[in-house]
């Protein structure tokens, strides 16, 4: 899906746990997530902490979509 | 002469543990065979045994790869083994890329043959089939029993060091490896036999597949994203409560287009996820985790993205074939060009 989105020309960040298949699936902005049944939360903080997780993650995709890549690239902190 | 030693890597699924809800479960050994090692016994004959079985979760070897791999490692060469094989993980994708990583990883660092086995679609089969010998399997579990039918043997003989054939023969992924052997006809007489057969329509087999390098370049970056417009898309199945259009658990065979407009928040009345191949407790407590409408709403109203899109699309990832998904993406990628979007979050459990 994300090749596809990507082929239609528009910017796409990929938000996922396993970065090795987003690799091999050909994203080329990836930000790597918290877990794989909750890859944009963490259930054992409180609401507030975990909103803010969430937020951070969003940010970092947000900065992804703005940064010029020539190759597939992994936003680590 | 006696038995080979064969140590057998499964999921927490195979070995009776439980679903999803167990897909956490650390490394554990146990000694002899478990689930699906004892078609492999039954396979193996007086030539080899399974002597001890790992049993492994899938989220928690992907989730923590590195400690995952060394804390399997140890466990193995403990017994010693002759042969290593995982598997086979069918199209369970996280399953797959645990088998190949683990073999990857035991045949670098114990220095023994490996084997294991999947869906040709599984992600662990792209990543891992020039490193390791992978049998193709069917997508399901329903193909155990063909599947160590072919395995069994082929990882005696890996053990004993015999000459392996062609992947067609022996029924294993291509590795991209090649082989000098004498032909019956020269290069020019089978070239013509294909160019022959090719103008007649008939079926042909070419002796220099191309790779199918399927990339596609980056686009360049949203300029200010403070004016973009953004979407989020998911393979993580958030769909309202109720699911709707009725999105399958597995191997979905549509996708769905919901309206957010005035949504700020998901909560656990109003969205749920539909997808079946990971723990959904967490998802249907707040979709937020996997689709962060909330925070988008947020960083909308600060002015910190230009709007967030008025729909978000989903479908399950779960065993689902490429080409649907591609089918998928390829017509609401249209859409999102012709509403305007400049940029897409993409999330993925």
């Amino acid at each position: 899906m994300v090749k596809e989105i990507e082929r239609a020309g528009i910017p796409v960040v990929h938000m996922c746990t396993v970065v090795p298949i987003s690799l091999t699936v050909g994203a080329n902005r990836i930000v790597p997530t918290i877990a794989i049944p909750h890859p944009l939360g963490n259930p054992s903080l409180d609401k507030a902490e975990e909103k803010a997780l969430r937020r951070g993650l969003v940010e970092r995709a947000l900065e992804a979509l703005e940064t010029e890549v020539d190759d597939q690239t992994v936003f680590e902190k | 002469m006696s038995k080979l030693r064969v140590v057998h890597y499964i999921n927490q699924f195979f070995a009776g543990i439980g679903g999803e809800e167990k897909a956490d479960h650390k490394p554990e050994v146990r000694e002899g065979v478990v689930g699906p090692g004892m078609e492999f016994n039954k396979n193996f004959g007086d030539d080899a045994e399974i002597v001890a079985t790992i049993i492994c979760g899938d989220s928690y070897f992907n989730e923590n790869l590195e400690e995952a791999k060394a804390e399997v490692i140890e466990m193995i060469k403990k017994y010693n083994p002759d042969m290593f094989i995982a598997g086979p993980a069918f199209n369970a994708g996280r399953y797959g890329v645990a088998c190949g990583t683990i073999t990857d990883a035991v045949q670098s660092e114990l220095g023994i043959p490996v084997l294991t086995g999947m869906y040709e679609e599984n992600p662990g089969a792209d990543m891992f089939k020039k490193s390791v010998y992978i049998i193709s399997t069917k997508n399901n579990a329903a193909g155990m029993r063909k599947a160590v039918k072919v395995m069994a043997p082929f990882a005696i003989k890996l053990a004993k060091g015999e000459e392996i054939g062609s992947p067609e023969k022996e029924g294993y992924f291509s590795r991209g490896i090649r082989k000098n052997f004498f032909a019956e006809k020269r290069g020019s007489a089978r070239a013509v036999d294909m160019l022959i057969k090719k103008l007649k329509g008939e079926d042909f087999t070419t002796e220099f597949p191309m790779p199918n390098f399927d990339r596609v370049e980056p686009n360049p970056a949203v300029k200010d994203i403070s004016k973009a417009k953004v979407a989020v898309v998911t393979s993580g199945g958030i769909v309202p409560k109720g699911n709707p259009d009725h999105i399958e658990s597995s191997s979905a065979s549509k996708y769905g287009k919901y309206d957010i407009d005035g949504v700020m928040d998901l909560t656990e009345e109003t969205y749920e996820t539909a997808h079946g191949g990971y723990d959904p407790v967490y998802a249907n407590e707040d979709s937020d985790r996997v689709l962060p409408v909330d925070v988008l709403r947020d960083l909308e109203k600060e002015g910190k993205i230009g709007e967030l899109h008025r729909y978000f699309y989903t479908t399950t990832g779960n065993g689902t074939a490429v080409a649907s998904s591609k089918a998928y993406a390829a017509e609401y990628a249209k859409e999102l060009v012709d509403d305007g979007v400049e940029a897409v979050i993409l999330t993925s459990t």
